[in-house]
């Protein structure tokens, strides 16, 4: 196997890139350089403690602390995805309940199937990236759920007025917004490999990984991001659908 | 001792949005098979008077009783099949008519009936295949008509009626007030709201509601 060491001064060397990105943004007054400089700095600092952390923890490979990292991504990508819930009381709890019942019931079946192994140095990067794609399409549901409420403000209203419940006024609503925010995870996962190599194949690749064995890593990573997205987004929207009304059946 | 006719009694309800007030305290009372015109300029919140006795709104005051129950206190999915809201300019949901006269079955857990809706149609002056006709090609007339339609299906106790003939031609506008009528005297109570003085001439109860910056009191005879 042939093993790829990037080195600190060829890490330097890239920066040059970031360096492109400032004179485009200058030369064309985009006004992103201040972004681009708070966004190369945060990376390098953030990346550097958690690779750290990580080093860490995967000597340790305690199960409490592997468990503890896994809510921790949870509770992060749940903050992130509340943000998308204006008009949405309960965001953190629903996103929260949403993104760790599908994370934790994605990883149960990989552990139980012995796809990966209850250990720190798999769990926690594989957390991350069902966690990470549950937040987005979260967030993209939450979206969609207050574009239309909002749009079928009267519609609903008429079904509630011939005395139509929840179930059936929402039903549709919720539905297609499921459907919207679980297209970016199914475009991806047909189009992986022909359009984008991700991330876990190029890095298996890279660390001299067989592209065969790299393969069906990823394979095991596109049903992964399919099974927790669909999971994670049908518990925010069947949750959050029901905020948009009172405790009696009124829109909010 | 209550009253065995007495469907409805509305006490002191008033509506405010952000301490705006849009509704000034009214307060009157619904027999069944009662008819009431509801008169009053625009602004006087007549439309959200409607809509709170539907429990479509929450009051910021005041109360509604039906049967002589507090209606927060009654299940809202079986109230409004009993009282129920037509809006003056309806949207229609699902993709045809015949989704949105189907609801009210579902509701009751009932078989849809076709026949039924067809008879339902002719009455208003539509024809039968109006039943497959997508929601968006319908005119703002037919769209009126359909939602009366919707409403009526199950002879509720009360129809609460948001200007429902604004966009009607006078023929269609009889048809309408046939049908109306023909509920009132099954026993269905009403309450009706109308602009317009020669619908409401002559009639035995007209319930005036004022614009609530302009103070005073509603009126009715």
């Amino acid at each position: 196997m042939v093993r790829h060491e990037i080195s600190n001064e060829s890490l330097a060397l890239a920066l040059g890139l970031v360096v492109i990105a400032l004179l485009v943004s200058s030369r064309e007054r985009l006004a992103l350089e201040k972004d681009i400089v708070w966004s190369v700095v945060r990376a390098i600092v953030q990346l550097t403690i958690v690779g750290y952390v990580l080093k860490y923890i995967f000597d340790l490979s305690s199960d409490p602390i592997t468990v503890l990292m896994v809510l921790f991504i949870c509770v992060n990508a749940a903050l992130n995805a509340k943000k998308r819930s204006r008009g949405i009381d309960r965001g953190f709890l629903i996103s929260f309940v949403a993104i760790a019942a599908g994370t934790a019931l994605t990883l149960i079946i990989l552990v139980l199937s012995r796809a990966i192994e209850f250990m720190p140095m798999q769990v926690i990067p594989v957390s991350g990236m069902i966690a990470g794609n549950a937040m987005v399409a979260v967030g993209l549901c939450f979206n969609h759920l207050n574009q239309r409420f909002s749009d079928n403000r009267q519609r609903i209203e008429e079904m509630l007025s011939l005395g139509a419940d929840i179930r059936m006024t929402s039903g549709k609503i919720v539905r297609d917004s499921i459907r919207a925010a679980m297209i970016p995870t199914v475009d991806a996962a047909k189009t992986v490999g022909l359009v984008s190599l991700p991330g876990m194949m190029s890095g298996l690749i890279f660390a001299g990984v067989d592209p065969v064995q790299a393969v069906k890593y990823q394979i095991m990573v596109t049903f992964m991001l399919l099974g927790t997205a669909s999971l994670s987004t049908i518990i925010a929207g069947y949750l959050a659908s029901r905020r948009f009304y009172t405790s009696r059946m009124q829109l909010k | 001792m209550m009253d065995r006719d007495r469907l409805l009694e509305v006490r002191e309800v008033t509506f405010a949005l952000q301490d705006k007030v849009l509704l000034a305290p009214v307060s009157f009372e619904l027999d069944k098979g009662e008819f009431i015109w509801l008169t009053g300029p625009s602004g006087a919140g007549k439309s959200t008077l409607l809509k709170i006795i539907a429990s479509l709104l929450e009051p910021a005051s005041g109360e509604v009783r039906f049967n002589g129950e507090p209606i927060g206190t009654l299940k809202p999915e079986r109230y409004r099949q009993q009282v129920s809201y037509c809006f003056q300019n309806p949207l229609l949901f699902g993709s045809t008519v015949y989704d949105n006269l189907a609801l009210p079955y579902h509701v009751r857990r009932r078989p849809p009936q076709r026949q039924m809706m067809i008879e339902g149609l002719a009455r208003l002056n539509l024809p039968a295949a109006t039943l497959e006709r997508t929601v968006d090609q319908l005119s703002g007339g037919e769209k009126q008509r359909v939602a009366l339609l919707r409403n009526v299906q199950f002879s509720p106790d009360i129809l609460l009626l948001d200007e429902i003939t604004s966009a009607l031609d006078d023929p269609n506008k009889r048809a309408v007030r046939q049908l109306i009528d023909e509920q009132v005297r099954q026993g269905t109570a009403a309450v009706w709201i109308s602009h317009d003085r020669q619908e409401t001439v002559g009639s035995e109860r007209i319930l005036t509601l004022v614009a609530p910056q302009n103070g005073g009191q509603h009126g009715s005879t």
